[in-house]
């Protein structure tokens, strides 16, 4: 089998057993590359259909062309869009560095909305690629009552069986993405021809490789102002997807203590 | 435009555990091959040197994959991780996992995963617990090809002798249970000694100069183990075995029903037609359906994951798996494991579990443990108990009837998960070793058998008869009035002129099922008899009552299967205190005193039906009300002009 036709293939296979063993069910939809190619794959698991709502957790602070897109794919993808506010940041944990304080709001902006319409399950589009604790997580990942990873005591998670027994109150984290690279993404996108947000593409020597808040998200240098061109970076770049995300490098354990109280 | 480069868009990654005792180097072999391939993005060397540094460390090549404060602090692997790097060659995911016993979930989740493993080895330690247990795990996880790699050769001066001793350790313990390590190589991750390059062995490996003595390890000429790894063979899964698509999902869609799920082996064509098991029904496939795609597609393989439309539309739900009809799967409400065990709470024997095979849940309960096995001396010792992180032989016994594969024949379709309350406990694999093969013993497989069409048909029947045949199915518990209502509507048809039968335990039990007992592999094949039975009854234009409790709806489901319409389940309903008061035959003082085991109601579960096509409450109705019930509903659906198959 091709790469990509794996890839692929296992997504599918995650995204239909969340969507026959956790109900109800939500998917994030940042409006990021990644999420785009989940709600691309969610499609292909459910022949054109994405039977689940789509949420979108808005701090307010994304860039205009990600609101534009949004408006736009909610109606030509037939999502059932669901948006949910961020609280202000000063209602965040204050021990936190700035950027990754400014990036909490969007865990309480998501556990708002999950209160809100009781989902047990959301799906989100992480990777292990991306970030190091990122790479210990599971496929299905679970979170207890505050929304809180316990990442001292995963479950197994062996030859495709995942967890998904839970005592009640405890709501689950799918990641049908986890075994992706960022290359990956982009191959695919190009294979498929995926839509995505055009701020990816280099305009004045620059472009965004890692799409978040546009106070706390900087563009890299690049010429890449295609898929192909891209793709070719990517594969001989040795720095990493997220160094222009400034919650990331603020302190060594700033996003491990973001992702255990609940962050993506 | 730039030209589109070569840039392996359809390169393989190959996926690599490194596995090993605690402390024996695993994760500093992983952040020294990750830099001697230059793998490391800039400033990392920097800042791993800085967190060294907060902790009083030299540079410590663990943190690249630990990441986790409590990991740094504690110097210790806790969940596995993964990472990736290439090389000319081929992609690599490179999976981490914890040597501590304490993480062995953590070790089994990683390497589970795996297409290939470098088991690591403290030189100066040689082999340890966790060497043996992993090396065992890694064998019935499935991963074949492993290479060992005899880690800190600085720290016992590089000497040959010692690297010569710690790799017939390891050599035999590995052969003992089947598995040849592909290269054994003597390293230092402290210092990158033959991690990327054997520097000895070939000058010509590498132009720079190191500035260290690199004849250290002079009498070692075989391959650095970046070499070993790029000698495993990637892992196709096989086209050529038996076809296997278990059901995950049935979704309706724009009007069409659609099966969803993963083609674990073989291949599945457009127009192939489908047993699925054990509902033992078939269908062909009508299409294979693509969103999005360019073409029509006729065909699917092993590995992906495909939705599938039939032509006819046969009841069919998640759990059931569908193969080809010449080579199903098995069928058994028993079966041998090998599993380890990873729960607080030892497994014993009577307890029961959820499985996990595949997409299929079922309820089991241990039969027996048969033995222990010992992980550091591959004895099998007998034991009431397989402890936390222990590896164990048991017999599993299934209410319901299961289809499975051996795990030496097909792998993806012979190996399963338990389930415990919300967690998983344990992962086995499956052998059916003793146990007769009952492929040939349930669903139509002689090859030399052709059917003849009946020239008398049934309309011709029901036009002689004045009625249509069927089967009345009773069930409910022992005590509920089934025997009795079902003589009493006996009589009451035939003296209303209608050809009836009823099948109960007395004319069954004595002839057609005198070589079954009440084990619940005999009840459930006793079932099945009746339910055949009943099924030639009807065909043959007679209305056959069956009164049995047949508590399982399985079970029932597939007395249903068995009539060709005109099935008509009938609850007999009392509660459990009204038929434990009436206790016509003591069955239920005696199943309280412990004189009968499995006892419906008592010691055994009664699955009431969801969709009886009528339900007769017997508490609240006399018995002369009761039997009105039934004849009235025999009179309005069995009458001449009626449609046999509705039901």
């Amino acid at each position: 089998m091709l790469h990509l036709d794996e890839l692929e293939a296992q997504s599918v296979y995650i995204l239909r057993e969340a969507y026959s063993q956790i109900d109800p069910l939500a998917m994030l939809w940042s409006l990021g590359k990644d999420s785009n190619v989940m709600v691309w794959l969610a499609k292909k698991a459910f022949c054109g259909h994405v039977p689940f709502p789509v949420v979108h957790v808005d701090t307010g602070k994304k860039f205009k062309e990600m609101y534009e897109f949004r408006e736009r794919f909610a109606t030509e993808w037939n999502l059932q869009l669901i948006t949910g506010d961020c609280p202000p940041v000063e209602e965040v944990d204050a021990t936190l560095p700035p950027a990754a304080r400014s990036a909490a709001r969007k865990t309480l902006g998501l556990k708002a909305l999950l209160n809100e319409h009781g989902f047990k399950g959301v799906i989100a589009g992480i990777r292990r690629d991306e970030q190091a604790t990122r790479a210990k997580e599971r496929v299905f990942s679970p979170r207890d009552e505050s929304g809180t990873w316990d990442f001292r005591d995963q479950p197994p998670e062996f030859w495709d069986q995942y967890k998904t027994d839970f005592p009640p109150g405890a709501h689950i984290r799918i990641h049908p993405l986890l075994h992706w690279t960022e290359i990956d993404i982009w191959r695919y996108i190009e294979r498929e021809n995926i839509p995505v947000v055009p701020l990816y593409f280099a305009q004045d020597g620059k472009r965004y490789r890692s799409l978040g808040d546009q106070d706390i998200t900087s563009p890299i240098d690049s010429q890449a102002a295609t898929l192909q061109e891209i793709i070719e970076e990517l594969a001989t770049t040795t720095t990493s997807e997220r160094a222009g995300r400034a919650m990331d490098h603020e302190r060594e354990d700033a996003f491990e203590r973001l992702r255990a109280s609940g962050y993506m | 435009m730039s030209p589109r480069l070569p840039l392996g868009s359809e390169r393989e990654a190959l996926k690599i555990v490194i596995v090993g005792h605690v402390d024996h180097g695993k994760s500093t072999l992983i952040g020294r091959l990750l830099y001697e391939t230059g793998s490391l993005p800039p400033g990392k060397v920097e800042e791993l040197k800085a967190a060294s540094a907060r902790r009083r460390m030299a540079i410590e090549w663990s943190f690249v994959l630990d990441a986790f404060q409590a990991e740094r602090d504690q110097a210790v692997t806790i969940d596995t991780t993964q990472i990736w790097f290439k090389t000319a060659a081929r992609d690599y995911v490179i999976i981490d996992a914890p040597g501590h016993r304490e993480f062995l979930k953590n070790m089994v989740s990683g390497a589970a995963a795996a297409d290939a493993a470098v088991l690591v080895v403290d030189a100066a330690e040689g082999v340890r617990e966790q060497t043996r247990r992993h090396g065992y795990l890694l064998h019935l996880l499935g991963v074949r090809q492993v290479a060992v790699a005899v880690s800190k050769m600085d720290l016992v001066d590089y000497d040959e002798a010692r690297f010569a001793e710690v790799s017939r350790e390891i050599s035999h313990y590995l052969g003992e249970i089947g598995v040849v390590p592909t290269f054994i190589v003597p390293i230092s991750g402290r210092d990158g000694d033959n991690v990327a390059v054997n520097k000895a062995a070939a000058g010509q490996d590498t132009g720079q100069d190191t500035g260290k003595n690199d004849l250290s390890m002079a009498w070692y000429d075989g391959p650095s183990l970046l070499k070993a790894l790029e000698r495993f063979q990637s892992v196709t899964r096989s086209i050529d075995q038996p076809l296997r698509f278990p059901v995950q999902d049935v979704y309706k869609f724009d009007q069409r029903r659609i099966i969803a799920g993963r083609i674990e082996s073989g291949i599945l064509r457009a127009g192939d037609r489908l047993l699925f098991s054990p509902s033992n029904r078939t269908a062909r496939v009508k299409a294979i359906e693509v969103w999005n795609g360019d073409a029509e597609c006729l065909e699917a393989r092993a590995g992906q994951s495909v939705a599938i439309t039939l032509d006819e539309q046969i009841f069919v739900e998640r759990g059931e798996m569908a193969s080809h009809e010449e080579l199903p799967p098995m069928l058994s409400t028993v079966f041998r494991a090998t599993l380890f065990w990873l729960a607080q709470e030892p497994l014993e024997v009577d307890r029961t579990y959820k499985l996990k095979l595949g997409t299929r849940e079922a309820r089991v309960r241990v039969q027996s443990i048969e033995r222990v096995i010992d992980t550091d001396t591959l004895a099998g010792n007998p034991a009431d108990r397989v402890e936390r992180n222990g590896v164990g032989e048991v017999v599993l016994r299934c209410r319901e009837i299961l289809a499975l594969d051996e795990y030496r024949d097909l792998a993806r379709t012979g190996r399963f998960a338990l389930v415990d309350d919300y967690d998983t406990v344990a992962g086995g694999v499956i052998s059916m070793e003793g146990y007769p093969d009952q492929r040939h013993a349930f669903g139509v497989k002689s090859e030399n058998l052709t059917s003849v069409e009946h020239r008398v048909t049934a309309p011709h029947r029901t036009e002689r008869n004045g009625h249509c045949g069927g089967v009345l199915w009773f069930t409910g518990l022992s005590g509920s009035g089934k025997s009795t209502l079902a003589m009493a509507v006996e009589q009451r048809l035939f003296n209303k002129g209608y050809h009836v039968y009823v099948l109960d335990g007395d004319n069954v039990r004595g002839g057609l099922n005198a070589n079954l007992g009440f084990s619940p592999e005999d009840r459930a094949e006793n079932i099945r008899r009746v339910g055949e039975v009943a099924g030639l009854f009807a065909d043959s234009g007679v209305i056959c009552i069956s009164a049995f409790i047949s508590p399982y709806r399985a079970d029932r489901q597939r007395a249903r299967a068995a009539t060709k319409g005109g099935f008509h389940e009938v609850f007999i309903k009392a509660g459990l205190e009204a038929c434990e008061r009436r206790d016509p035959k003591g069955l239920y003082r005696k199943a309280r005193a412990g004189e009968i085991a499995d006892f419906t109601g008592i010691s055994a579960p009664y699955e009431p039906p969801s969709q009886a096509e009528l339900v007769v409450d017997t508490e609240s109705a006399d018995i002369e009300d009761s039997v009105r019930q039934v004849v009235d509903y025999v009179e309005r659906n069995f009458a001449r002009h009626c449609n046999p198959g509705k039901a």
